[in-house]
């Protein structure tokens, strides 16, 4: 009964979308102002029946209801609930309706919240949304049909991949998609902006919130997504340029580029076609990672959820809304004038620097990650991994980090040459006192780029709270600390990145109960290791010791797990965080003489590179609420009265 | 006695995928006893893409394959061979593939000359603008 | 002169405006050729066309000698099957093997990471079709062939050198282009 209601709520949610864009549509062409009334409640109506259909879904999987095919291919009812609550979207069924139901939900939010925006581009903008809504209602209705009955219910279900059963991971993806989602809410826009001709400064004001936010839960996601590989895969490393990782940082370094051009157009109204370009980009990118993932066409260790028969229909999406865009934007954009000047030394010219390198990174990535595809077409098999994009993004993401610390403390329009460097003055006395220093502790010990990016890093981290200099602290805006705050996290981040880099320690060792080995200060002993059951797994358990220079033994359970429901083994690291490291220990194989295999590294500062990231989120939602804090307490106040 | 059933269970569940009936080779992983020896081995093992998991190094494999290459190397590196001969003769045997880093072959030299082509191309167009800018100022001053 | 300057411009901007579209197409074309024609996981030897390494392998089995380059270059082509007791596809492919050796193929093997023992037990339970067996216990000689896993089956011709490398286990319908291809490397 509930799978029929949910079934039902799709069908009626999608033909709203329908609804939505005709109105659109015949209202914009006709110039009837009765049909564009009627477009607001139908949006509301669309996402109230997407939720409704979204609920029933979680329900069936609560309730471990196995005459639905989704719920006994993906769940068991011997599962946690959380698990069973994450295994609604945790399935390529299931999150494509968590991605309708959020788009649906957004598109309400367009609906509802614009007010500054012209009439007709508002409009063409949920015409637009109503249009991307449809074909993933179509992708949903007719070939993947979350809802779907089995004619026999099997008396368990199959379970969910043991990698996936993570707190971390449940939310990883949502998140993500929640972005992509924020990211198809800005092509709306730029395919409204151009359908009615009016890329404006207006245009970007109102893009701009969706844009941020987006990016901030990109950030968040992308942040917690390397944070559960590093622990979960028992290897030590956080980002392996993988492309299902890949697939998830192009959308993000396009949603940065577009954050900063967009904050030019609503400055400066400069800038416009480029904007509008890469908002069609961004949105592309994670289409393009959608189908990158789901479809299969690339080895990953990350490949869950995999189907070329979806690959295609994603495939024809794609095609049709970023191959329209694109098209829309050949024919108009030659209509849109070129916004303000602005001078060679300015901000503008800063954020265009900012936006090219930033290209270049997204460039590379692609090209890198489908680089092997390419050749396979001419029966040439090859690899790109870490040490190709290590070489090419590294240098030009120290670049970009120079921009960084140059841009805000440059002026919009104009600036002289010689008060720029003149503000630059601490971060390079900083930058080359941190290159002096390490220059005289780890020359030749440690590899050129994380060399760099120390360096880089302590003098943007400088850098970063230059705009915050010869200010009022108090009266200084909320989106000024969000910048700031941003800005400070890449330079944490980076920071983290090349001490990762440069300074771990790894050691191997097959130790037997007892066995003790020293590593980077650390005495680490075997004291006991045994079995140990949990809901849905057992595994072998290691009761470790780990003391520092003869300090206090702090007690590590690594352990090696076996889940039944689908058989699956995993290593469960052990982490031991300190204020300038972790420590981290995986429980291997044992040996044929009684020993196991244990792999141990000190990581310092590792644990920079998530603080950097969750720094980097922090400012993107202050950003936000200081742009929107003050149009958002008018429109409640006015709800209000 | 329910916990000696576990561990017995657990024992004997242990290889999933049988890949071996034999003990893991010597260097498999122990590391090498100097320290800048083990490092150029590692780096390298870190570059070579295992050939039964294929989405991971052999640095990072649990296959037995990947554990023989481990070892191979390490003896190799610790008899003095130098790690890009090591790959060269890795790539001879199984081609580009094996190896993360991509290689000179010619089909690899668009890859390697995409950085800087799209720098160029960007920078070009980002000058133009800035230029275009001047002149029409100039134009209008 | 300044109007051509800008006609030549104006094209050029034209031209730029329609990129993304014409490069955004290119890649919707390597997604389909993707999709149509999946990525092959089989990684094939680069050794196929040249001659094998230099080994010598001690005997993996009691009842069989063990295996080196110069046993593989008499005159005669010869199947090279890389095998294991521990290896599921390897006992199904047995009799296939047995069908070839009844067809006169001479077939030696090299058993990877084995002990004599499960070497024994293996052949005495699925059958024997091999001349001579050797134990490649870690990996070595399998390395050196380029051979990505087990079973795999390479030819090789009188003079020593590889001619064809079969991925996989063999099916009953690959027999005939098996016997085939040795026949051609005489």
């Amino acid at each position: 009964m509930i799978a029929e209601l949910g079934l039902a709520a799709l069908w009626l949610a999608a033909s709203l979308a329908l609804l939505q864009l005709a109105l659109v549509w015949f209202g914009l062409v006709g110039d009837k102002a009765d049909l564009l009334a009627g477009v607001r409640p139908v949006a509301v109506a669309q996402a109230g029946l997407c939720a409704i259909a979204f609920l029933a879904l979680i329900a069936l999987f609560l309730r471990s209801d196995m005459s639905v095919a989704l719920v006994a291919a993906n769940s068991h009812s011997a599962k946690p609930w959380l698990y069973k609550f994450a295994g609604t979207w945790g399935n390529h069924e299931g999150s494509m309706l968590l991605w309708v139901t959020v788009m649906g939900l957004a598109g309400a939010g367009v609906a509802l919240l614009e007010r500054a925006l012209r009439r007709d581009t508002h409009m063409a903008t949920l015409g637009a949304q109503a249009a991307i809504s449809l074909g993933f209602y179509a992708f949903l209705l007719f070939s993947s049909n979350p809802f779907a009955r089995l004619a026999a219910a099997p008396e368990d279900g199959q379970g969910l991949n043991p990698l996936l059963q993570d707190p971390g991971l449940a939310f990883h993806p949502p998140t993500l998609y929640l972005g992509y989602v924020g990211l198809s809410v800005a092509f709306s826009f730029a395919v409204g902006a151009l359908m009615t001709r009016n890329v404006d400064a207006a245009f970007a004001r109102a893009m701009r919130p969706w844009v941020l936010g987006a990016w901030v839960l990109l950030t968040i996601g992308i942040t917690a997504g390397s944070y559960w590989a590093y622990y979960e895969l028992g290897w030590g490393g956080w980002w392996f340029w993988d492309p299902v990782e890949n697939a998830s940082l192009m959308p993000w370094l396009a949603a940065t580029a577009l954050l900063h051009s967009v904050t030019v157009l609503a400055t400066r109204d400069a800038l416009r076609a480029w904007t509008v370009m890469l908002a069609v980009v961004a949105f592309s990118m994670s289409m393009v990672g959608t189908f990158l993932v789901r479809s299969g066409i690339l080895t990953s260790v990350h490949a869950f959820a995999v189907d070329p028969e979806r690959g295609t229909f994603i495939l024809a999406l794609l095609l049709v809304y970023i191959g329209g865009a694109l098209a829309l934007f050949g024919f108009r954009v030659g209509t849109v004038r070129e916004g303000a000047q602005f001078e060679l030394v300015s901000r503008e010219t800063m954020l265009v620097l900012n936006n090219l390198l930033l290209s270049v990174v997204l460039g590379v990535v692609l090209i890198g990650t489908l680089y092997p595809l390419m050749t396979e077409a001419f029966g040439h098999k090859v690899s790109v991994g870490p040490p190709y994009f290590d070489a090419v993004a590294g240098p030009i993401a120290l670049g970009l980090m120079l921009v960084m610390i140059a841009g805000p403390v440059t002026r919009w329009r104009h600036d002289a040459l010689r008060a720029v460097g003149g503000r630059l003055l601490v971060p390079t006395l900083v930058g080359l006192a941190a290159l002096s220093a390490l220059a005289v502790l780890a020359w030749g010990r440690i590899g050129v780029l994380p060399f760099l990016g120390l360096v880089i890093a302590a003098a943007t981290a400088v850098g970063s709270l230059t705009p915050l200099g010869k200010r009022n602290l108090r009266r200084t805006p909320l989106f000024t600390y969000g910048m700031v705050i941003a800005h400070l996290g890449c330079a944490v981040s980076i920071a983290g990145m090349a001490s990762d880099s440069a300074f771990t320690v790894e050691k191997l060792a097959a130790m037997r109960v007892g066995d003790r080995v020293s590593a980077a200060g650390w005495t680490v002993s075997l004291d006991q290791i045994g079995p140990i059951a949990g809901d849905n797994w057992t595994a072998m358990q290691a009761d470790v010791s780990a003391a520092r220079d003869g300090g206090t033994p702090v007690l590590l359970h690594p352990q090696s797990r076996f889940f039944t429901t689908p058989p699956t083994a995993t290593n469960e690291s052990a982490i031991l965080t300190r204020w300038n490291g972790q420590l981290y220990v995986v429980l291997g194989e044992p040996t044929q003489d009684g020993r196991w295999q244990m792999r141990i590294w000190w990581k310092p500062f590792v644990t920079l590179i998530w603080l950097g990231g969750g720094l980097i989120a922090l400012g993107g939602l202050l950003s936000l609420i200081g742009r929107e804090r003050r149009g958002w307490m008018k429109r409640l106040r006015k709800a209000a009265a | 006695m329910t916990r000696l059933l576990l561990f017995l269970t657990l024992v004997m569940a242990q290889p999933l995928v049988a890949q071996t009936a034999l003990p893991p080779a010597p260097y498999a992983d122990r590391q090498l006893d100097d320290p800048a020896q083990e490092k150029k081995a590692h780096e390298l093992m870190l570059t070579i893409r295992c050939l039964t998991c294929q989405s991971q190094s052999i640095a990072d494999s649990n296959a037995s394959m990947a554990a023989d290459l481990r070892s191979q190397i390490r003896e190799r590196i610790a008899a003095g061979e130098d790690p890009e001969a090591i790959r060269a003769w890795l790539v001879e045997r199984y081609g580009d593939w094996v190896s993360y880093a991509p290689t000179t072959a010619p089909i690899l030299w668009p890859l390697w000359a995409a950085p800087a082509l799209l720098l160029l191309g960007g920078g070009a167009l980002a000058a133009a603008r800035v230029r275009r800018r001047h002149s029409s100022k100039r134009k209008a001053g | 002169m300044d109007e051509a300057a800008a006609e030549s411009g104006g094209m050029r901007r034209g031209f730029i405006l329609w990129l993304p579209l014409v490069l955004f197409l290119g890649l919707g074309g390597l997604f389909l050729h993707g999709l149509l024609s999946p990525e092959s996981r089989t990684i094939d030897s680069k050794m196929v066309g040249k001659p094998l390494p230099a080994f010598a392998l001690p005997a993996a089995a009691s009842n069989r000698p063990g295996l080196s380059t110069p046993d593989l270059t008499q005159g005669k082509p010869r199947l090279l099957n890389i095998f294991a007791s521990w290896c599921v596809p390897c006992a199904a492919e047995a009799p296939q093997l047995m069908a070839l050796r009844q067809a006169g193929a001479r077939i030696d093997a090299i058993a990877i990471r084995d002990a004599r023992g499960d070497v024994d037990r293996f052949l005495g339970r699925w059958g024997n079709p091999y001349q001579r067996i050797g134990l490649d216990a870690r990996s070595a000689v399998q390395l050196a062939l380029g051979s990505s896993g087990v079973p795999e089956t390479f030819i090789i011709d009188g003079r020593g050198r590889i001619v064809h490398q079969h991925i996989g286990d063999i099916r009953a319908e690959d027999v005939p282009d098996i016997l085939a291809r040795l026949r051609a490397a005489q």
